[in-house]
């Protein structure tokens, strides 16, 4: 790490707790250097490395050695034939978060940097806005590091996720309102207490966490970029982060540049950054959310702007899809594939159907749908929607007249 | 007469700490001319070369934000409380 760095201006500030630009409020970013990385960083000394998110440590921002998370990451990236099929793809593969370590969802990966960090900068307490799996991962990782937590939420959360940051002890605050204005009164508190907020205060180190998602498709696809990434989109973070990763890796020399494209997915009832998209727009206009993909219910997208900047940069897409479209594609990618994705999952799953059917993804290609959290966490979304368990009595004669039954239906 | 204006922690050096400053404008983008009046400087960290409130900037009125009002027009009445509060990321 150098320096932290505005986005907008350039100015540059020193690698503290803080977040904005004092001259023009442009998003700070950590500024490396690469020609250092280049020379500390090989294949072979990654490959010699445990299977974490960690063994890419030099491209992540904290000073030392892990404190927090040393486990997470390295999830799998499977291959989908099934699914490849029934989306009329050539080959595709999901690169599976939904088993990330410890709290089932990508947000690991940027909380265990997060976490890190603030360590290194003396916190002891650590705080966060979210719509759910952040929270989770911020009351489990700091449970596990001995840190003090408090998650803020929407109230009108999945019973899953709430239960999911109350088990670890954290001080859990349900605001009534929604993401927004979660995250407008986080920004106040964060000014006003000596905390770690990890997506306001924390969020120049705590968003770079991110980018491990990409360094792993690439090693995993045998140290490659995929043609295609499909990716979820609720600040648009993630998306802007892959696409830095993918570039990172072809500046320290362990990928070629074959300019890989990244797509933005969003929920049709939230979808500020996709209509932006469609629309050939560069600014997107903020949306009141109204959509079951929770997680991605952000209507002020904060990397908006970046997100659309590099979707027009990779000649790449953006679409969205309806509540009914993300229920049928995590019903698809669970009954393709094995996986069970929460909502978000099924935003890019469903999104991933609509880019290649309209030919915005070639079907002779290969793409890579990320799925970032975990569906037994929105149990809710799916519940009365996959059908319900026929109940007999433990009698074989039952058993085969219900079989019976179904061959009538079937024939 | 009355309107408070939040000012955000980046903003304060300019405004000699001071965490919450009174107007008396008739809607926010003469809020913002009556700002700089008495803090110079704090309309250029606000509105870009084209004269739009910067993109990382959020302007709130009593909570909303005023890109669900009227923008810099969203007219201002007694007792409103106006915050600033830079983009931020998460979820």
């Amino acid at each position: 790490m150098k320096a932290l760095k505005c986005r907008e201006c350039g100015r540059e500030y020193p690698l503290e707790a803080t977040h904005v630009c004092e001259f023009d409020f442009g998003p700070l970013e950590v500024a490396y250097d690469y020609d250092r990385i280049k020379k500390a960083l090989s294949r072979e000394i990654i490959a010699s490395r445990p299977k974490t998110m960690w063994r890419y440590r030099e491209l992540l921002p904290i000073a030392g050695e892990p404190t927090v998370g040393p486990l997470v990451g390295f999830t799998p990236l499977v291959k989908a034939p099934r699914l490849a099929k029934a989306l009329g793809i050539r080959e595709l593969y999901i690169k599976n978060d939904a088993v990330n370590y410890p709290t089932l969802s990508f947000k690991d990966r940027v909380v265990s940097v997060a976490l890190s960090r603030a360590k290194e900068l003396g916190f002891t307490t650590v705080a966060c806005a979210s719509t759910g799996n952040l929270a989770n991962s911020v009351a489990a990782n700091a449970a596990s590091a001995g840190l003090k937590s408090y998650v803020f939420i929407p109230s009108d959360l999945e019973h899953g996720k709430i239960l999911n940051s109350l088990i670890y002890g954290s001080n859990v605050i349900g605001i009534k309102g929604h993401y927004d204005e979660v995250n407008r009164l986080c920004a106040e508190i964060a000014g006003k207490f000596g905390w770690a907020f990890v997506n306001v205060n924390m969020r120049p180190y705590y968003a770079e966490g991110s980018k491990s998602m990409a360094y792993e498709i690439a090693e995993q696809l045998g140290w490659r970029a995929p043609q295609h990434t499909i990716i979820p989109m609720a600040s648009g973070s993630l998306l802007t982060k892959i696409h830095k990763g993918y570039q990172e890796l072809v500046k320290v020399g362990l990928i070629s540049d074959t300019q890989p494209k990244v797509y933005g997915a969003q929920a049709t009832g939230c979808s500020p950054i996709s209509t932006a998209q469609k629309a050939g727009l560069d600014f997107f206009k903020p949306v009141k959310p109204d959509t079951i993909a929770k997680s991605l219910a952000i209507g002020t997208p904060a990397d908006g702007f970046y997100a659309l900047k590099v979707m027009r940069e990779t000649n790449a897409a953006a679409e969205d899809v309806t509540d009914d479209e993300i229920r049928d594609a995590i019903k698809l990618l669970a009954e393709t594939e094995g996986i069970f994705a929460e909502t978000a999952g099924g935003v890019t799953v469903g999104v991933a159907k609509k880019l290649i059917a309209s030919g915005k993804i070639p079907k002779n290609d290969s793409a890579v749908i990320c799925v970032t959290g975990n569906g037994l966490k929105t149990l809710d979304a799916v519940n009365g929607y996959c059908g319900k368990a026929r109940e007999i009595k433990p009698s074989l004669r039952e058993f085969e007249a219900l079989l019976a039954q179904e061959d009538k239906v079937n024939a | 007469m009355s309107k408070k204006v939040r000012i955000p922690t980046p903003l304060r050096k300019l405004t000699n700490n001071e965490e919450l400053v009174e107007v008396n404008a008739a809607n926010i983008g003469d809020a913002i001319n009556e700002l700089q009046a008495r803090f110079p400087g704090i309309a250029e960290r606000l509105i870009d070369e084209k004269g739009e409130v910067r993109r990382f900037v959020n302007v709130y009125v009593n909570e909303e934000d005023i890109r669900f009002l009227q923008n810099r027009a969203t007219p201002l009445k007694d007792g409103d409380e106006i915050s600033i509060i830079p983009a931020i990321a998460g979820g």
